[in-house]
């Protein structure tokens, strides 16, 4: 909030706040942190609406060009366009092209757009595949890798919805799927049985590995924050541990990895073995429902909710706060612990240190572009399953590091968080500035005048 | 970080370490947690140290010096000054104390008019009285019985906690040297043990080496923490720190290749932390959005970048743009020469250097001057440091690229200074592990230091003893910084409590 150094007693006119558009993000921020005594929510409630508070009525045209939506439309939009920028800049074969662009610009047009056609080829349709299988791998590939990613972000979005930032969700993973792969090869089971007790397992490594986050915020105030940072790196160290014990490791090998789960606890795969796509995804559908149930429809999720409104407020009205927070992290963290079987169960089907790869971070800019909402995360989860498997392809055919899909992800959740920054950059404000002079700080008169005082003494 | 001021669940203000002990009366509730934590880790200790010990001993090894007669009278010198300093200090402390029992204001624990500082100085220099007097002795190693240390370190810790559950039972806080010399024994008692563990007759290593890399190893980590002292300090929560070292490292590394000239990479690491930080300033300060998505998206996004830009560019032409050079090592004349002490101080990088003057400056500038006084008035209550004229979001924006400036100094450690090219990911977490030491510091720059020598000795001690072989599985040791961080966090270890304001953003009116 820029503010001019003159002090300002001659232009302290108007009585009402002046109309900027900053001045409604003070107002939500207001709102959203209860005039300043907490931090403001992970996904402010303001923007969770297809609508931007504080519109003005307006065409209908303008408020969906306006609206939350098209900001997260605008925001993958822009995220892509700096990414193509960033690929061109540094391949050497755009400069040679450009060098000829006015005699043949068909060239460097086609070196520019070769990563991202390579990337859709990768992850939605393959027409240049030799058969239907083949044209269809890639969409089938993008589903396998959406799952993790899906039950993740799950478990970060639930946490957000209650006011907590789980960034544990790497930890939780990790847990899931030590627990489930351990069922997963010790125990010798009828097959729906042993799968059934796997997903168990994970759920209740999750749920142990959470909880105890929610444990220590509710009983003694630590950060999540830096409370989740931590634990993840203590499961990873712990599983880095484990995969070197008798109780782990593979019999007969020196690398730390397990022993293969018995086939009665994998996922069944779905459309037969020549693709990877298991019934782990049938899994994550069926999350998605359970928390957008969960949420929606529940009285323990209306007090998940209560509770990441504002706690304070949940307390009088009688819920029980540290409850609720313990809970809520041990759900979130038994979704993600799921995420960990589906790795271990499904795609994988055993341990190894990198069996989280980098999925629990991924999870909360997954969880970040879906608004922390069930079906958004959901669809959230499918976009960056998409850009991961499409990375891998694009990788191996046009030699672009498959980084890029880094940057291109976090530009996206960046640009989704400020929206009032994507309006700016696309010139879609809902209100024109009225008085390019003055801050949106600067408006009302008491503090003014204050500060002026102060300044002259 | 803290969400809300008031805590849910938080119910048990009276720390265990008394930060006031004047303020705690008899009858206030005093907390049982540093009774219970301090009896587990002294039954650990004697499971540990005292029934798990072996007939072996323990080495260490003193540091055996470049230069023979420079470093005896190096060593005498050091030694007669510390000499004077501890005998000054212990009066002087010991005169404070006996006044302030006298006046009776400092009833509890009769530290009433003993000033702050005094105890560790005192401490301090005692410590570096008997490292003199090593080197003056010409002694070149300790060897230590491991069973017999074991045994008594655990009788000490024991008694320790047995001392405290006393005085809590008895209402009464635990006085601050009981936790310190908890610690102190504790470390004796591991070192000892975990040396002892190792293959060979008498195992052995080098004490100066291992301090000596610890500190190097923590170079980095105090940088990154100074940086979030200084952005939470002033009520923004710093997670781009990680960001910030390894941009800091990455452009470190173009420029002083680029320009042939390390020192041109050192600016450029500043600069490239302080951009970094200027995105988080904008974004969460002028468009408020939430401070830790914004550190977070950062962190993914600059290791996003600086991997593509590394397998692109820098992988195609190592030379020209992956080739930096190093900063060399700096002796200081006389000081460099002091046994033990000098090669751990004084015979660093330039890096190194900059290091200690960062942590002097950082907290003579944030506790004695007038402008830390203005930040820290931002980073507690914004609405009255705007009352009294100040502009918040003004100084919020200049700490914040200030920080990021300090992150990025460190971060060109790892290319000018550890190793001479950039890598993927090189930070490798260390701006979590400097967070880690911020909060374990209690957001003090001399807390943040030392909390990030003690990871850098974590850190060093798991390489080492991974050589010697050793009782406990290296993935522990490489554990412990983020475990005692939880501790820390949860309270255990002492009220660790963050600037009130920290994370959110300030909306005037």
């Amino acid at each position: 909030m820029s503010e001019s150094n003159t002090p300002r007693q001659e232009n302290e006119v108007e009585p009402e706040r002046p109309e900027t558009l900053n001045d409604d993000v003070v107002l939500d921020v207001a709102l959203d942190t209860a005039d300043g005594a907490m931090a403001p929510s992970v996904i402010p409630a303001t923007s969770q609406g297809g609508q931007i508070p504080h519109a003005p009525g307006g065409s209908v045209f303008r408020q969906i060009v306006t609206g939350n939506a098209m900001v997260s439309v605008l925001s993958v939009f822009l995220a892509i366009v700096l990414g193509g920028i960033l690929m061109a800049v540094t391949n050497p074969k755009v400069a040679e092209t450009a060098g000829y662009f006015f005699a043949q610009p068909g060239d460097m047009l086609t070196e520019v757009f070769r990563p991202y056609v390579a990337l859709v080829q990768g992850s939605i349709f393959n027409w240049a595949g030799a058969d239907a299988a083949a044209q269809l791998y890639p969409i089938t590939e993008t589903l396998t890798v959406s799952t993790p990613l899906i039950l993740a972000g799950l478990g970060v979005a639930l946490a957000f919805r209650a006011g907590l930032f789980n960034i544990g969700a790497q930890g939780q993973i990790i847990f899931g799927a030590l627990f489930g792969a351990y069922v997963g090869f010790t125990w010798h089971l009828p097959f729906l049985v042993h799968l059934l007790l796997v997903i168990v397992a994970g759920f209740i490594g999750g749920a142990v590995w959470g909880g105890v986050v929610g444990l220590l915020k509710a009983r003694t105030g630590a950060h999540e924050v830096i409370v989740t940072i931590m634990l993840n790196y203590i499961a990873n160290f712990l599983l880095l541990f484990l995969l070197t014990t008798p109780a782990f490791q593979r019999k007969g090998s020196t690398n730390p990895i397990s022993p293969f789960l018995d086939q009665s606890a994998l996922f069944p795969e779905l459309l037969g073995p020549q693709f990877r796509l298991h019934a782990g995804f049938l899994l994550a559908v069926l999350a998605t429902v359970f928390v957008w149930w969960l949420l929606k429809r529940s009285t323990l999720g209306f007090e998940f909710r209560a509770v990441g409104a504002n706690q304070s407020a949940a307390r009088t009205a009688g819920i029980n706060v540290p409850r609720a927070v313990i809970l809520v992290m041990a759900i979130a963290g038994a979704l993600a612990g799921l995420a960990g079987i589906a790795q271990v169960s499904g795609t994988e089907k055993y341990l190894s240190g990198g069996v989280a790869a980098s999925i629990g971070f991924d999870a909360i800019t997954v969880a970040l572009l879906g608004r922390s909402t069930p079906w958004g995360t959901f669809f959230a989860g499918l976009l960056f399953g998409a850009f991961r498997a499409g990375g891998v392809a694009m990788q191996a055919e046009t030699q672009t590091p498959i980084d890029i899909v880094l940057v291109i992800q976090s530009l996206i959740v960046l640009f989704i968080a400020a929206p009032p920054l994507v309006r700016a950059i696309f010139g879609l404000n809902p209100r024109k500035k009225k008085k390019a002079t003055g801050g949106p700080g600067s408006g009302t008169i008491p503090s003014g005048k204050i500060e002026s005082g102060a300044a002259t003494a | 970080m803290s969400t809300t001021t008031t805590q849910p669940g938080g119910g048990t203000p009276a720390g265990s370490a008394p930060a006031s002990p004047g303020k705690t009366a008899a009858t206030e509730l005093v907390s049982w947690k540093a009774g219970i934590g301090l009896s587990l880790l002294a039954i650990l200790g004697t499971v540990l140290f005292g029934f798990m010990s072996n007939s072996k001993s323990a080495g260490f090894g003193i540091a055996e010096a470049a230069n023979e007669a420079a470093s005896s009278v190096a060593a005498l010198v050091t030694f007669v000054l510390a000499l004077l300093l501890s005998v000054a200090l212990g009066y002087l402390w010991f005169v404070r104390r006996r006044s302030g029992l006298a006046s009776g204001s400092g009833a509890v624990s009769g530290s009433g008019t003993v000033p702050g500082w005094l105890p560790p100085s005192t401490v301090a220099a005692v410590v570096v009285l008997g490292l003199a007097a090593l080197g003056v002795a010409k002694v070149s190693k300790i060897t230590l019985p491991s069973a017999a240390i074991g045994w008594i370190a655990s009788v000490i810790l024991l008694g320790l906690a047995g001392y405290t559950v006393y005085l809590t039972q008895a209402k009464k806080a635990t006085p601050r040297w009981v936790g310190g010399t908890f610690a102190a024994v504790f470390l004796i008692g591991f070192m000892v043990w975990i040396v002892a563990g190792g293959n060979g007759d008498e195992p052995s290593i080098s004490l100066a080496g291992l301090i000596a890399g610890s500190v190097t190893l923590a170079v980095p980590l105090v940088f990154g923490s100074l940086s979030g002292v200084l952005c939470e300090r002033v009520g923004v929560v710093n997670i781009a720190i990680e960001g910030q070292l390894l941009l800091g490292a990455f452009s470190a590394a173009v420029v002083a290749t680029v320009t042939h000239n390390v020192y041109a990479g050192l600016v450029a690491a500043a600069v490239a932390g302080a951009l970094v930080s200027l995105v988080l300033a904008v974004v969460s300060i002028k468009y408020l959005v939430n401070q830790i998505i914004v550190g977070v998206v950062l962190n993914v996004l600059i290791s996003g970048l600086t991997s593509f830009l590394f397998s692109t560019l820098l992988t195609a032409d190592p030379d020209g743009l992956n080739k930096p050079g190093r900063l060399p090592p700096v002796d200081i004349p006389f000081l460099s020469d002091i046994p033990v002490i000098g090669p751990i101080l004084f015979h660093q990088s330039l890096v190194g250097y900059l290091m200690y003057i960062a942590v002097i400056v950082v907290y003579l500038g944030l506790f004695h001057t007038k402008w830390g006084l203005r930040v820290r008035a931002v980073g507690e209550h914004p609405q009255a440091a705007d009352t009294v004229g100040i502009n918040v979001n003004r100084t919020r924006f200049w700490n914040v690229l200030m920080g990021g400036a300090i992150a990025g100094i460190g971060g060109s450690f790892f290319t000018l200074v550890s190793v001479d090219a950039f890598s993927k990911d090189m930070s490798g977490g260390r701006g979590y592990i400097a967070l880690a030491a911020l909060i374990f510091g209690r957001w003090n720059p001399i807390g943040a230091f030392l909390a990030a020598l003690l990871f850098g000795f974590a850190d060093n001690l798991q390489s080492v003893i991974t050589i010697i072989g050793s009782p406990v599985p290296s993935q522990f040791m490489a554990m412990l910084p983020y475990a005692l961080t939880v501790f820390a966090v949860a309270g255990l270890v002492g009220r660790s409590r963050p600037p009130a304001a920290s994370g959110i953003p300030y909306v005037k009116g």
